[in-house]
């Protein structure tokens, strides 16, 4: 019944079940449409920042994908909620940096929290656009790309 | 032989124990598991005899062909020229200059798309497709309708995955100038009428080009018998090297197209100021070409030859009933493409997982099968499904390596459901 695997943790499979901050932000000062051409991921993110602060005050997303996906766009709603947009910068490098295998969250130093969750990734290079799409779309939104982001 | 070749006959005489014992790569492992391989609509592995000639060739007779007046060339262009011979009795073709390599269907059908469009499509004029084709089968048409501003036509299907026949019928006109259809699916396993559809296509004036990637490899095929103007194969999904392939055309269409890629090879005489190409299928096969490859190519039509393609269809749709059966068994999974007429091949749907993570799951287990969109997205959107699961078979296949993907399955839906 079990798998011996990393990938798929029971943080991940809640997330997957029952996705945070699944919804529209309808006056959202940044939002963006993100696909993995090669799957069919397909999300869209949603935030409202604070002009002056740079505070993501509220932070969402809707669309369909795989589990590895969906998971990761939900866990990254929650970790920034409240976070300043240049740390969400920050820590998208360290993210991407990580499932690439170019960080190792048990070495290096970084700031990414139980995001490590998605370390197992690195194993899978397949699917690393998978977790990636995510934050690809966020940084999109940010840079208010509005013809949208695709991971290809 | 098109319409009838998934017709079972007798006992199929396929020991596949024996079979598989000719292939190196399915006594490996993957991931600890003893490898189950379920990808073959993408590739196919290589019976060792076809790694030991391309081995041997290399090491030992390799020379460039067509171009020098000395033993190593003369024997490769021999052997390079006889794989084409080899080709064409495969494919039932009448003369073996009417088979041109290329380096698989995706470039075989560019190069008909080019040098046709250029040749014979005008402004207004139509070209019909299917519902159900690849990606390499529906681009290159489409960029020669923006070009010549000619307009796509699309044969629907219905729900089981099968062209609609009078819609096609609807679809023919005056007009049309090229029909362009699979022999098979690779997204979904329907087998498609491709003689009927040519004869209709001809009864308008029209000519065919048929994607023939998914058949070649196992069905017995008679390219005269269908009728079709055009046919293309990869090597790669029929036990030969990747980088070969190529299309089959009738003589007097090839003599009347124009070049597609040009350089050395594929000239009469150049001057300055004027070049006149080769006669076909020099014509179309400018610059060295995979010679190695081509060898590899031989080496494993007669390797199917021995087996015999008809036993290889009758044991693949062995494989297709029993597999088809179990996942009918299974709740939470759904057959996309259930069309009558069908090639060994189940896409399929787990309503508890998205395919990248079956696939992924899939893969603990040590089984190899595709999930994604197969390059045929506008299939996809047919379906309405973002992607599905593949399991295609060859005759390599064991129906215990199915049983062993039905319980994999069965426990990724459980893993999911949890």
């Amino acid at each position: 019944m079990s798998y011996d695997n990393e990938l798929y943790q029971q943080v991940i499979l809640d997330h997957n079940r029952k996705p945070r901050n699944f919804r529209e932000i309808k006056d959202a000062t940044h939002s963006c449409h993100g696909v993995n051409p090669l799957c069919g991921d397909d999300i869209t993110v949603y935030l409202d920042v604070d002009d002056g602060e740079g505070v993501i005050n509220d932070l969402s997303f809707q669309g369909s994908g795989c589990a590895i996906s969906k998971a990761s766009t939900s866990l990254m709603t929650t970790f920034l909620k409240g976070k300043k947009i240049d740390l969400a910068r920050k820590t998208k490098e360290e993210f991407h940096k990580m499932i690439l295998g170019e960080l190792d969250p048990e070495i290096d130093e970084h700031s990414l929290g139980k995001l490590t969750l998605f370390m197992g990734i690195r194993e899978y290079p397949s699917r690393t656009k998978c977790a990636s799409l995510a934050w690809h779309t966020l940084i999109g939104a940010l840079d208010k790309k509005h013809e949208g982001v695709s991971t290809e | 032989m098109s319409e009838s070749n998934t017709v079972v006959t007798g006992n199929p005489v396929i020991d596949v124990d024996k079979i598989r014992q000719d292939f190196p790569i399915l006594s490996t492992t993957v991931r600890g598991k003893p490898l189950i391989y379920l990808d073959n609509g993408a590739t196919t592995h290589k019976p060792l005899r076809v790694i030991e000639r391309v081995r041997k060739f290399d090491a030992e007779e390799y020379g460039t062909v067509r171009r020098g007046a000395y033993k190593l060339c003369e024997h490769s262009t021999q052997l390079y020229e006889g794989v084409r011979k080899k080709v064409a009795d495969f494919l039932g073709a009448e003369k073996q200059g009417e088979i041109v390599f290329t380096s698989g269907t995706t470039q075989a059908i560019n190069l008909v798309a080019y040098s046709f469009g250029k040749r014979f499509i005008e402004k207004d004029d139509e070209i019909i497709i299917s519902n159900i084709e690849h990606h390499a089968n529906t681009v290159p048409w489409q960029i020669v309708c923006e070009e010549r501003g000619a307009k796509l036509k699309v044969i629907p299907v219905n729900d089981d995955g099968e062209l609609v026949m009078e819609e096609y019928e609807k679809l023919l006109s005056n007009k049309t100038r090229m029909v362009a259809v699979n022999h098979v699916s690779n997204a979904l396993g329907t087998i498609n009428p491709v003689k009927e559809i040519t004869e209709k296509a001809h009864a308008v004036g029209a000519r065919v080009l048929i994607d023939g990637a998914q058949s070649t490899p196992h069905m017995k095929l008679d390219v005269q018998e269908i009728g079709c103007d055009f046919y293309t194969f990869s090597g790669h999904k029929m036990y030969a090297p990747s980088g070969i392939g190529g299309v089959y055309g009738k003589m007097d269409l090839w003599e009347e197209l124009p070049p597609y890629v040009t350089g050395g090879d594929m000239i009469m005489q150049v001057t300055l100021e004027k070049t006149t190409y080769a006669k076909p299928p020099a014509r179309f096969e400018a610059g060295t070409p995979p010679i190695t490859q081509v060898i590899g190519l031989g080496e494993a039509i007669d390797y199917l030859n021995e087996i015999g393609m008809d036993n290889i269809a009758a044991y693949e749709n062995s494989l297709l009933e029993y597999g088809t059966s179990l996942f009918n068994d299974i709740d939470g999974v759904r057959i996309i493409g259930n069309a009558k007429n069908k090639a060994a091949l189940i896409s399929f749907y787990v309503e508890a997982a998205h395919p990248h993570d079956v696939v992924t799951l899939l893969d603990q287990d040590g089984i190899s099968c595709r999930g994604g969109h197969h390059c045929a997205q506008p299939t996809m959107i047919r379906f309405g499904v973002p992607a599905t699961t593949r399991a295609s078979m060859a005759f390599y296949n064991k129906t215990e390596e199915l049983d062993a993907l039905a319980e994999s399955i069965k426990k990724c839906i459980r893993f999911f459901s949890a």
